[in-house]
């Protein structure tokens, strides 16, 4: 039943391809994010399983193109607001894996000196206002980052993630209304990977999910978010109108995660078949299609996609044994940061 | 100058105001100081507010920065801490203290988390301007005093003025602090006159004011509770009993030396606020004064605040839910071993 249900057509052509303006060597730069991310999140598997991080992750694996896709078309003063799945968003932007795993494992060299941990995790450098562990309440702290740069007439974009769960909170459709009636500049970026949690999104939405920014007027657009060539053009088209001051738009990547909800979410059956996962991972897997891709372009070959995997996962590895080896903040630290 | 005493006594020249010309007054500094401040909500610029305290800021700003929003609370004050954490200071105008139920999670999970969950990257300079206050026969959906929930939580300053003087300095404090205020207005005291000096002034937070002086018995008492304890202390007087006033101004930070040293000083000490008795700032204050002036009391410490129902519309009913001078005049002849 619900679980079956599947709103994707599987895009076989590539409309991106010849009207891209795109670079090539940023594809396969594209491909390299999407790869870090993957052996990141799997780093993360690896240490929760092995019961060396407190606490739980959200694993991104699945959805990088989405992530990549669109933070490749912002630049590092744009903001960006997160969600508790939000490790792929803030590699995306260019956090550096190290700090990042500091973070997770509550180092006091982590993005956020350990207080914030996976759900929270910010960097500030680098435009991340933050992952959010309310969900849809990233939309609100990117609309107030678009009214603020509008106001500033500085230019900057600010791009929000969140998954179609967020459609249920009604913060987002407050804001989207504001954001149409004073034209910020706010890309409204809604991962839909089919799961509210463990609960099919049919169950949970009503009527068309396009028919909802469109109520206020904002502009939509629909991608396969596992083809980060699709992602990635349309986002650059959607974030150009925000910089223009032409107001928000909001972009739907329809996406998947592997694993669970998150990573103690083993036995899955009675929300979603096996079937399923495995149709995903193999005809549908971001790192496969762009490889395809680029392989039929002759862009890249195997021998360079080995490179990049084998870079990924030793970059990760010693950002692992950076974190692993840092130290916890001090006791004294506790009381810090509560205020200015 | 933190008082308006010692602003008499350096013999400022001043002038009287109401409280909501003095908040405009602050607010119309403020913007003209700093162009990053901001006032946003619903019905603020024509309109200046249903209680017209921000009439005729418009003209002077424009709709660029006197912005009405929509009827969507959660909505603005998510902008609002959108933008404080990235370069504005937004003074988010929350029209009914009772709608801060639905900035709950702006503002207790949102912006003040946000600096600590970060390490102390972002801060968060942004004002929820509020109103509190029961006898206006708004009944119980308008009428709350809510002050004690943001005061409950760790990120969050909490801002209560009941004069003139202190909410102009107060405010302008509010706006130039880097973490987020929530500042209530009794909607009583709009109206109340005061004087406020003509030079530009601001009130750090967490100094009490000592609001009339006295020896038998401390009220330490919050927003118009001020004028209730004060009517108490002028009934007081006529039985010889001699009652200090204090009003702390600021719930966090708390000045907690001045209530304790005032106990220590009369023995006596009553806590009054509109917020509801039970869990209320109410219990705070009297656990920080019996555990502070332990051994100089000659009573145990009472509790008088808003009677734990919701707020009913009659005014037979309304009026029985606050406390009042008499109800506080009894209390105190009662601890003084007068009753």
């Amino acid at each position: 039943m619900a679980a079956d249900v599947n709103p994707l057509p599987v895009t076989e052509s590539h409309q991106t391809n010849g009207d891209s303006p795109v670079d090539p060597e940023e594809w396969l730069h594209m491909y390299r994010q999407m790869f870090r991310i993957r052996a990141f999140e799997e780093e993360v598997n690896g240490l929760y399983t092995r019961a060396q991080m407190p606490g739980l992750a959200h694993l991104y694996i699945g959805e990088e193109a989405v992530a990549v896709g669109v933070c490749e078309a912002l630049t590092k003063q744009d903001y960006i607001t997160s969600t508790h799945r939000g490790h792929g968003h803030c590699l995306a932007k260019g956090a550096e894996p190290d700090r990042m795993f500091a973070e997770l494992l509550g180092r006091e060299a982590g993005y956020c000196r350990g207080k914030g941990g996976s759900m929270h995790i910010a960097d500030q450098d680098g435009g991340n206002l933050g992952a959010n562990a309310i969900v849809g309440a990233g939309t609100g702290i990117a609309t107030g980052a678009a009214f603020s740069a509008k106001w500033r007439n500085s230019g900057q974009v600010a791009v929000t993630f969140f998954g179609e769960g967020a459609l249920g909170q009604g913060l987002v459709y407050e804001v989207m209304n504001m954001a149409s009636l004073w034209k910020l500049p706010v890309v409204y970026v809604c991962e839909n990977n089919l799961y509210n949690e463990y609960t099919h999104y049919s169950q949970t939405t009503a009527g068309e999910l396009r028919g909802r920014p469109a109520a206020f007027g904002i502009p939509v657009e629909e991608v396969n978010g596992q083809d980060v060539r699709e992602v990635h053009t349309t986002a650059r088209r959607l974030i150009e109108h925000a910089r223009s001051g032409k107001g928000p738009a909001f972009l739907i990547c329809n996406t998947y995660r592997y694993h669970g909800h998150h990573v103690g979410d083993i036995n899955r059956a009675y929300y979603r078949s096996k079937e399923e996962e495995q149709m995903w991972s193999t005809q549908r897997d971001p790192l496969k299609m762009l490889a395809s891709w680029l392989t039929d372009q002759h862009l890249a070959d195997a021998g360079i996609f080995e490179q990049i995997e084998t870079d990924a996962r030793a970059e990760m590895k010693a950002a692992v044994d950076f974190a692993v080896k840092a130290p916890y903040p001090n006791a004294s630290e506790v009381t810090d940061h509560v205020y200015a | 100058m933190s008082t308006l005493k010692e602003a008499i006594a350096q013999g400022k020249p001043m002038r009287e105001l109401t409280m909501a010309q003095a908040v405009r007054e602050a607010l119309a500094e403020e913007m003209r100081r700093d162009p990053t401040v901001f006032v946003m909500g619903e019905d603020v610029a024509e309109a200046g507010t249903p209680f017209k305290v921000l009439l005729g800021l418009v003209d002077e700003f424009g709709t660029s920065r006197v912005i009405d929003t929509p009827i969507s609370e959660p909505g603005f004050a998510a902008i609002g801490v959108g933008a404080a954490m990235t370069g504005m200071r937004p003074v988010i105008d929350i029209m009914f203290g009772d709608f801060l139920t639905l900035t709950m999670d702006q503002m207790v999970n949102q912006a003040a988390k946000a600096r600590y969950m970060s390490g102390g990257k972002f801060s968060v300079p942004i004002v929820f301007r509020t109103t509190m206050g029961a006898t206006r026969r708004s009944a119980a959906q308008h009428s709350q005093s809510l002050h004690v929930w943001p005061s409950h939580v760790p990120g969050l300053k909490v801002v209560m003025p009941c004069t003139p003087y202190d909410a102009k300095g107060l405010l302008k404090t509010a706006i130039r602090d880097n973490n987020p205020v929530v500042y209530f207005e009794d909607k009583m005291n709009f109206t109340t006159k005061g004087m406020v000096p003509d030079e530009e002034y601001t009130i750090p937070f967490g100094v009490a004011d000592i609001k009339r002086a006295g020896t038998d018995i401390t009220l330490v008492a919050t927003s118009s509770m001020v004028y209730v304890a004060l009517g108490a202390a002028d009934k007081l007087k006529e039985l010889g009993i001699s009652a200090e006033v204090i009003d702390p101004r600021t719930t966090f930070p708390l000045d907690k030396q001045t209530m304790i040293d005032s106990a220590k000083k009369t023995s006596r000490a009553i806590v009054i606020d509109e917020g509801y008795e039970r869990y209320g700032v109410t219990a705070e204050l009297a656990s920080i004064i019996a555990d502070g002036a332990f051994y100089y009391l000659d009573a145990p410490v009472k509790r008088m605040g808003a009677m734990d129902v919701p707020i009913p519309f009659s005014p037979a009913l309304e009026d029985l839910t606050v406390p009042t001078a008499e109800t506080v005049f009894q209390m105190a002849k009662m601890l003084c071993g007068r009753a």
